[in-house]
């Protein structure tokens, strides 16, 4: 199976360990991981700003660098929701049918991660340790979107040495949005005041998620308040293992298994 | 749509205002998950809630897409049945019906149901201008009335009220416009009652005429269907001797069978009860029981023109059950009058742009009313797909901008385009960015420019890595994919 990381444009230029995790993980369990370089962003920035037809032609490029592969994952529930559930729309928009059947080829086989491992791959317990206290926030597109369900949770409780801590009211969103968070700040602020309440209250060490644009808005403000939580995405817990916990080796510094 | 919320500033000033109204806060935290929370009970309890829900889908889509057949139909019967139909294109027409409809009657007060179609139209305003008293008898829209205030929410108008604030609007308000309220009055809920209760008897027994919506219009018996609560409806449809009904085009359903599934749908997901207490169901005039004069007034008003939209239009489908309000984070902190219409929250955040139009700053300001967290499509009982909409509405308003001097955030979102045009250029603003990143040692950006100082007024923001994740791949993997 050939299988291609989409690392999305956010991960790779803020939080490269995402995509490096992601890479270890499918790497460790014995599967060859491509990156096309030609890809860029799946659009959802604009699409979901309004500027449908700014996305067009990022909507074809992706398409484009895509192609070719069997599965195409991405560390990202809301880019995966953005390329499932809105790329038809943007071709819709193009006018152009062309498009529009290549989305409805590639579309269907771009997973978000715990999508890929669970339901692609078959597993739960990818050998990771990760001796920490968590908790786990489901992200609304992962949520309401793909509607994941619980299998971040079941490769979470298959890491070994993990304390993992239900979060109250899981479900409710952080108030990140896009770019919602900057045209209603306010709102967006009251809503991760709330989520950072409930994240406290866990007493968890380590906030985890499947999307690094929600981890970054609640993680925002968990460093102003100096809550002592930091964040983490699925994968770079997924990725951590008992030698490089050993060697007290940062997670972000941990090379992928050859 | 109406003149009432006209001047509302854009949703986020508007939403600022209300945010720092603590007292609101609070009610609106408490009511609306008291509401959450019955509804999740009863909905849980259906087995076949999505075949619920998919078949409400299934029944309005078909009335939307043959509505001018059903339309027709329902005009014949309701005529048949010794009724008169009107037909309004908009609120000023609707109004204009309504007010030569009372004063051919000669009577200068009338009772009204719970309506949203007439808060929509702002009849009340169009009554009183006329010289006609127009008293609501739902509980939470007399309160909203005796308070000169505005409706916040689509079921329970005056949520953003507690008991304590109720007691003194009834103190000082109801002596003014009727039996006053006991001076002793607890702020209890069921001395409050009371108190609307003995305030409103008086109204029901001296009208002549009675004024109210429909939940649901049945095209093959010409039926009219009213569901409530409190019995205030009840007593407005059968006491007084003309009724008025306005009513929404899109509030057509095909058979009198179709109302199964929908008497199932709203009450669970509006107050969260397996059936909802009086359910007032009539056809035309009966002669010597209940009003012997009937007309039914069949609203436009913006209708057709989400009609023409073929993602906008879901929106018709809406039964105007309010769950979506009660899920969203963003109403449950703003509460409803942020929006400025008659119809807030999600719903009104999809409804309201596609009737009145994206020419005013909370108009084209309400489709970014939402973090498209999802939560309201989940409830919704006939399947609208909220945040979709929202997202197709954020398109119709930039594109109305589009051609004038571009704003800044038009420049920012096609230099955004350019960049992500080519992975090259992308490249290239990822090494920029990891060279600005050294500037910051602490691992944390405390403060940025404006726009991103809205971020940063109350949220740290991260520091760009030194290396980005294809800088490291190049470097590790080589020329390899």
């Amino acid at each position: 199976m050939r299988i291609a990381l989409f690392a999305t444009c956010f991960n790779d230029t803020m939080f490269p360990d995402t995509p490096r995790a992601v890479v270890t993980v499918l790497e460790r369990l014995g599967h060859t991981v491509e990156f096309p370089v030609e890809q860029t962003c799946c659009g959802q920035l604009h699409v979901n700003t309004g500027y449908q037809r700014e996305a067009i032609p990022l909507v074809r490029l992706f398409t484009d660098t895509f192609a070719g592969y069997d599965a195409i994952v991405a560390p990202s529930g809301s880019c995966v929701g953005m390329v499932r559930e809105y790329h038809s729309r943007v071709a819709e928009v193009a006018g152009d049918p062309g498009l529009a059947a290549a989305v409805a080829r590639v579309a269907p086989r771009v997973y978000e991660f715990s999508e890929l491992l669970v339901d692609v791959l078959g597993v739960t317990d990818v050998g990771a340790y990760f001796p920490h206290r968590v908790t786990y926030h489901p992200t609304c597109h992962s949520l309401r979107m793909l509607k994941v369900g619980d299998r971040p949770l079941r490769l979470l409780r298959a890491v070994r040495g993990i304390d993992l801590i239900e979060l109250p009211a899981a479900a409710e969103c952080c108030g990140f949005g896009g770019t919602f968070a900057l045209k209603n700040a306010d709102v967006s602020v009251a809503m991760v005041g709330d989520k950072v309440r409930h994240v406290r209250d866990t007493g968890a060490e380590v906030l985890c998620a499947g999307d690094n644009s929600c981890l970054m808005h609640i993680g925002g403000a968990l460093s102003r308040l100096r809550a002592g939580v930091r964040t983490l995405h699925l994968a770079e817990i997924l990725a951590a293992t008992e030698p490089a916990a050993a060697d007290h080796v940062q997670v972000s510094d941990v090379e992928p298994i050859r | 749509m109406t003149a009432t919320f006209l001047g509302t500033p854009a949703f986020p000033e508007a939403a600022k205002r209300a945010l720092q109204d603590t007292q609101l806060r609070a009610n609106l935290a408490h009511a609306t998950a008291t509401i959450r929370s019955k509804r999740a009970v009863v909905v849980g309890e259906r087995p076949d809630w999505e075949e619920l829900r998919l078949a409400g889908e299934a029944l309005k889509d078909q009335v939307l897409r043959h509505l001018d057949t059903y339309l027709v139909q329902l005009e014949e019967k309701v005529t048949a049945a010794g009724g008169t139909v009107h037909w309004a294109r908009d609120a000023a027409e609707a109004n204009r019906i309504v007010v030569d409809l009372v004063r051919a009657t000669g009577e200068t007060e009338v009772v009204k149901v719970k309506s949203m179609a007439t808060q929509e139209t702002d009849l009340n305003g169009a009554l009183e201008t006329a010289g006609i008293s127009a008293w609501e008898t739902d509980l939470a829209e007399l309160i909203v009335q005796l308070g000169h205030d505005q409706p916040s929410h689509i079921l329970v108008p005056a949520i953003h009220r507690n008991r304590a604030e109720i007691r003194e609007i009834f103190l000082a308000e109801m002596g003014k416009v009727g039996e006053p309220a006991p001076p002793d009055l607890p702020a209890e809920p069921r001395a409050l009652a009371e108190a609307a209760r003995r305030h409103l008897r008086q109204k029901f027994l001296r009208a002549k005429v009675g004024i109210s919506g429909a939940n649901f219009a049945v095209a093959e018996t010409g039926s009219l269907v009213v569901v409530e609560s409190e019995g205030n409806g009840r007593m407005c449809l059968t006491l007084p001797e003309t009724l008025i009904s306005v009513v929404g085009i899109e509030k057509v359903v095909p058979t009198f069978a179709d109302l199964e599934v929908f008497l199932q749908l709203l009450p669970r997901s509006s107050t969260g009860e397996r059936m909802n207490p009086y359910t007032s169901i009539w056809t035309g005039v009966t002669p010597g029981d209940g009003p012997q004069a009937f007309h039914l007034v069949l609203v436009d008003n913006g209708r057709t023109t989400s009609l023409a939209d073929p993602v906008g239009r879901q929106a018709l489908r809406c039964i105007r059950c309010s769950a979506c309000l009660n899920v969203c984070p963003v109403y449950e902190r703003t509460g409803g009058h942020a929006y400025g219409s008659v119809y807030p929250g999600p719903i009104g955040a999809i409804l309201t742009p596609q009737l009145r139009g994206i020419e005013s700053e909370i108009d084209k300001s309400l489709p970014y009313a939402s973090s498209l967290c999802g939560a309201c499509f989940e409830v919704c009982p006939v399947r609208i797909d909220i945040p979709e909409v929202l997202v197709h509405l954020r398109a119709r308003v930039v594109d109305a901008e589009r051609g004038g001097v571009p704003s800044a955030e038009e420049l920012a979102m096609r230099s955004a385009a350019w960049m992500f045009g080519d992975h090259r250029r992308l490249e290239s603003a990822q090494r920029a960015a990891g060279l600005g990143g050294r500037l910051f040692r602490r691992g944390r950006i405390g403060r940025l420019p404006f726009p991103f100082s809205k971020w940063t007024d109350a949220r740290d923001a991260p520091v760009p890595p030194a290396e980005s994740f294809r800088a490291w791949w190049r470097r590790t993997r080589g020329t390899r994919r």
